[in-house]
Formats: structure tokens, C-alpha cells, sequence
């Protein structure tokens, strides 16, 4: 979902962290219901509470590893290529008109 | 003894000699016959099993695979009620190379919704059960492929493994899993969880079998570009080499306080086996270990969030019927994912989230230079580190379930090698006095595979745990 700004609240309550669910579930486009919300944001809290400890890991002149192989961009030719697999692709869409996805409509009325 | 329970090297040959038609169907009847109690396979039907006519080392031999691997003609659901009915038009990398090799698509495998989780109890087809004990999980998340493998209701199976969803099930039902170094095997036509700690691996009977699918499924692939450029030795080669002069490491903090004490005695039992056999054994230190655990449910989680993301119900899978493109969103992600899922596309959008970025993303990566480190030093010193797969042996269906940090805890032993991306194999090591099996983890350096191999071949031998079979 990437890096998104929202202004919900971040309070450290003894350790625990205060997930404001609803917002989150905003942001990652689920709906939940009301007795899963209570569920889930139960256990975040308590999984981010676990993650807290590596506050205490000392990592100020460590530089992070977002991949293990060190790899370099891998470039290729840009050439075209058959692909002929229309067909198949949309054969598998939920909903489709001729050769396209169909969606609900986007612009709503106001 | 029935063709079901042969092993592949002997299914090979079987195969050869007499075709493959009576192997197919020994194994069936086995399905037929065991999988109501064991709910190994999600997709099976043997109608739908084509015979591949290619000539190569695995001709008319069956393999199964995980339901996270995209089998072009074949249902692909991940075990989520969100692809429910998918056929991909398209195979994966390593079973393209299966069917290139002359093997036959036998069925799909249950496992963890997107492998989500340590049990295989949060599949949208039900729970997969131990074939050693039915009240017992295989673990997770490729359970269906240890179980299917351990109950001789496949000859062989692909997994796959992002924090241990190879190797703990492997451990749970005395069976060989092996999870690669990253870049090892191509991860196209794979499900993407976590995309920098994901590789496919085999799950076998033997090490030898181990060997021999990992010589078909291993070697770049221009699909993939963290498939690695780097040659692929013949794994087979090294299983006779013995351990004379080997070096390996048992890490302090991998026997730890609360453990079973019947895993911590079977793994140090190897460990003087080793010795026995002409190999040095040490204790090292991976000083990390304890933050593992915390960094992977930062680190894999918002990878796995932002994976997530294209389910959306618009090309592919389930969709939502009612209202606004808005509501369709909400509506197909809220019934199509199960419960794990949430948890973690919600954990992931929130560590990954400005403001919180720094805070947990950054610094996860940061923790996991450190663990990799840990590696790097202790393989200066040692050729091989032994530890055991998982704190206890096989837990019961359901007594995790409820609390999520609790399941997540059950992988404190294979997640950092996802972490450092280092290769490593659970293979069985004995059984509790309960009868339960216990497994032992062989790690090694980076496309190092070969000592793996050469270390966990003169082990099996000399021990034969594979030889016992669960009653079903």
C-alpha cells in the first residue's frame, strides 16, 4: 500500500501501542465487522507491544537490508514479443465487456 | 509395499521400467483411501491428471505441489476464498522445469491461507491433520506437502518457505524440506508473500530425493530477476562425501530455556553422531537470534501487505457484488480474505505507513543486517551450523489459533535463515516417547547447498528415521 500520510494518534501506553484501527482498515481497503475489529485490533496491539524490544537494539551506524543478494538493477532488451493471451487473461475476470475489465462506475453523483 | 510409498528415486526407476500408469494409480487409491482424515490435497481429481509424454530424468513420474504455485490448467487458490475457481494461464518457473523433466502434475496441496501462518489451520478448505497423530497439526504453511509426502499420498512435493513454511512442517512429519538460498530457485509463477525471503524448495522422503528435484527446480531464470546467475552444481554428487573435517556450529541461543527437553537431547544426540563421524563440533553464536521473531513480523508482513494489494477483485478471483468500484473494493477484500490475512495486511499497512516507517520498517531492515551479520561471522568459522527446527514437537489443532503472537513464536528457529537468506534443511532427527516426530536443521553459506547434502546424507544413513511410517 505504500507510504501514505494520515493523522491518526501514536500513544505509548507503557509499552503498548494504541492501533487505531479504523483508520488502518481505511488505508488497506477492508471492511470489517464490528466483533472482528475488536478481535484484530486486540491482538495488533499486542504483537506491536512484542515488536517494542527492538528499540532496544542499537542501530545507529547500521545500514538496513531491504534485499540479501546485493543485486544491481537487471536490464534487458526492449523488444517486443508475441503475447497472445488476451483471451486467456480475461477469461478469468470477475466481470468483463468485449475486451475489457468492467467496474462498478467510478464517478459517483453527488 | 504398495508404489505409493516408494521413494522418488525408486519412483524413477519404477517408472522407467514399467510406465507410469500402475504409480499413478497406487497413489489414487492411497489418496482415496487416507486423505479424509488427512486433507492433504485441495485439488485433486484424478481425471484431470495428464500423462506428460516428455522424455527426462522425472518421465511419467508424480508430483505434487503447493496450491501458491501457478499451475497453468489447474486451480490455483492460494486456499483463499479470494481466488476461489482461479486457473492461471501459465506454470510456474519450477513446474515448467517439472513438466520439461517429464514429470505428472499429480494434485495441489493444501497449506496456510497465502501461507500465512505455522499450522496449515487457516486454509479456506480446512485444516490439514499430522498424519502421525490427527489431533496434531503437520505445521505450516506447506503442511498439505509434508503431510501428503509423510502419509505416502505423494512421491514427492514442492513447497514453499518464507519463515519456515518448508522446514517446520518438514520437522513435524519426519520428512526432508529444504529451503534454498534466495535466488536459488525462481520464484515466478509464485504467489508473492514476502518477496526478499520467499523461495520454493522440495519436500521429500530422502535427501537423496531432495538432491534430484532440486537439480530439476534450481538456476536463473530471466522471469525472475532475483533468481541468481550462479551455476547449479549436480546435488547428488554430494551425498556420499562424508564429514570428515566439517565444521559445525551448535548456537548457543538455539537451545534455549523452555524448550522440550527431548528436542533439545535429539538435536545434541546428531550433533555427537557428527562427532563420531570424523566432523568438529563447537558452540557458536548468533548474539540476534532473540529479535528474529520481531523483525520478520515487520519485515515480511509489509511486504506481504503490499502484495496483497492486487487483490482487488477486478482481474482475477472473487468479487464482491454490490455497489460503488469503492464498496466493491471493501466488500471482496472483506469476505474474500480469512483472518490471518487481515491481521497481517493490517500490521503491514501500519508499519509501512509515514510516520511509522522509521520506526519499524527501517529499523526491522536495520535489525536484519545484524542477524545476517551473525551468519556471515559464525560461517568464518564453521562450514555448517545444526540446531533443531522448533522449540516442541507437533502442537494440537487449535491450541495456538487464538493467540497470534503465540503461532508466530512456533518459527523462532527457521525465520532468521529467511532473514540472512541462507540455505537450510530440516530432516527427521527422532521421535518423542509420545511417538511424535522431531526434527533437526542443517544451515549453511549462500549457494553452499552442497554441505548441506553432503552433511545430512551420511546422517540419514547412519540413523534411518525416514524409515518409519505413521499408521493411518
Amino acid at each position: 500500500m505504500g507510504r501514505v500520510t494520515i493523522p491518526w494518534k501514536y500513544k505509548e501506553l507503557g509499552g503498548k501501542v494504541a492501533f487505531e484501527i479504523e483508520q488502518i482498515a481505511e488505508l488497506a481497503r477492508l471492511s470489517l465487522k464490528p466483533a472482528e475489529k475488536e478481535k484484530l485490533k486486540k491482538d495488533l496491539e499486542s504483537i506491536l507491544a512484542y515488536v517494542e524490544q527492538l528499540k532496544q537494539v542499537p542501530t545507529d551506524h547500521v545500514e538496513p537490508t531491504s534485499h540479501v543478494l546485493n543485486l544491481e538493477n537487471v536490464f534487458r532488451e526492449d523488444k517486443t514479443r508475441p503475447c497472445d493471451v488476451r483471451e486467456e487473461v480475461l477469461k478469468h475476470a470477475p466481470h468483463r465487456e468485449g475486451n475489457f475489465f468492467k467496474v462498478p462506475k467510478v464517478i459517483e453523483q453527488e | 509395499m504398495p508404489d505409493s510409498s516408494l521413494t522418488l528415486k525408486e519412483a524413477i526407476a519404477l517408472a522407467r521400467e514399467e510406465g507410469p500408469q500402475k504409480l499413478i494409480d497406487s497413489l489414487a487409491k492411497r489418496v482415496r483411501e487416507v486423505d479424509g482424515k488427512v486433507n492433504a490435497y485441495i485439488h485433486f481429481d484424478p481425471a484431470r491428471i495428464e500423462r506428460n509424454k516428455a522424455a527426462g530424468l522425472l518421465h511419467g513420474v508424480p508430483i505434487s505441489i503447493k496450491d501458491n504455485l501457478a499451475t497453468r490448467g489447474w486451480e490455483t487458490t492460494c486456499a483463499s476464498k479470494i481466488l476461489a475457481g482461479h486457473v492461471p494461464p501459465y506454470d510456474a518457473t519450477v513446474v515448467a522445469k517439472l513438466r520439461q523433466a517429464g514429470a505428472t502434475l499429480f494434485g495441489k496441496l493444501n497449506m496456510d491461507e497465502f501461507a500465512f501462518g505455522s499450522s496449515t489451520e487457516t486454509s479456506s478448505f480446512g485444516p490439514t491433520r499430522n498424519p502421525w497423530d490427527l489431533e496434531r497439526v503437520p505445521g505450516g504453511s506447506s503442511g498439505g506437502s509434508a503431510a501428503a509426502v509423510a502419509a505416502d499420498e505423494a512421491i514427492a512435493a514442492l513447497g514453499s518457505d518464507t519463515g519456515g513454511s518448508i522446514r517446520l512442517p518438514a520437522a513435524f512429519c519426519n520428512v526432508v524440506g529444504l529451503k534454498p538460498t534466495y535466488g536459488r530457485v525462481s520464484r515466478y509463477g509464485l504467489v508473492a508473500f514476502g518477496s526478499s525471503l520467499d523461495q520454493i524448495g522440495p519436500i521429500t522422503k530422502t535427501v537423496e530425493d531432495s538432491a534430484i528435484l532440486l537439480n530439476v527446480i534450481a538456476g536463473h531464470d530471466e522471469r525472475d530477476s532475483t533468481s541468481a546467475n550462479v551455476p547449479v552444481p549436480d546435488y547428488t554428487q554430494a551425498l556420499k562425501r562424508g564429514v570428515k573435517g566439517l565444521r559445525i556450529g551448535l548456537p548457543k541461543e538455539y537451545f534455549v530455556k523452555g524448550m522440550d527437553p527431548e528436542v533439545e537431547a535429539a538435536v545434541r544426540e546428531a550433533g555427537k553422531i557428527y562427532q563420531k563421524m570424523g566432523a568438529e563440533i563447537k558452540e557458536v553464536a548468533l548474539p540476534h537470534t532473540p529479535h528474529c521473531v520481531a523483525v520478520y513480523y515487520i519485515v515480511a508482513i509489509a511486504e506481504a501487505s503490499s502484495n496483497l494489494g492486487r487483490f482487488d477483485g477486478v482481474q482475477y478471483g472473487f468479487r464482491a457484488k454490490n455497489g460503488s468500484l469503492r464498496e466493491m473494493y471493501f466488500e471482496t477484500r472483506d469476505l474474500g480474505f480469512g483472518e490471518e490475512a487481515k491481521r497481517r495486511i493490517l500490521l503491514g499497512t501500519f508499519v509501512l505507513s509515514a510516520g511509522y516507517y522509521e520506526a519499524y520498517y527501517r529499523k526491522g531492515q536495520k535489525v536484519r543486517t545484524l542477524i545476517r551479520d551473525d551468519f556471515e561471522k559464525v560461517f568464518k568459522e564453521t562450514d555448517l551450523i545444526l540446531t533443531p527446527v522448533s522449540p516442541t514437537p507437533p502442537f494440537k489443532l487449535g491450541e495456538k489459533l487464538t493467540d497470534p503472537l503465540t503461532m508466530y513464536l512456533s518459527d523462532i528457529f527457521t525465520i532468521s535463515i529467511n532473514l540472512a537468506g541462507v540455505p537450510a534443511m530440516a530432516l527427521p532427527c527422532g521421535f518423542s516417547r509420545s511417538g511424535l516426530p522431531i526434527g533437526m536443521q542443517l544451515i549453511a553459506r549462500p549457494f553452499e547447498e552442497e554441505t548441506i547434502f553432503q552433511a545430512a546424507s551420511v546422517y540419514e544413513q547412519e540413523t534411518q528415521w525416514f524409515k518409519r511410517k505413521p499408521k493411518l
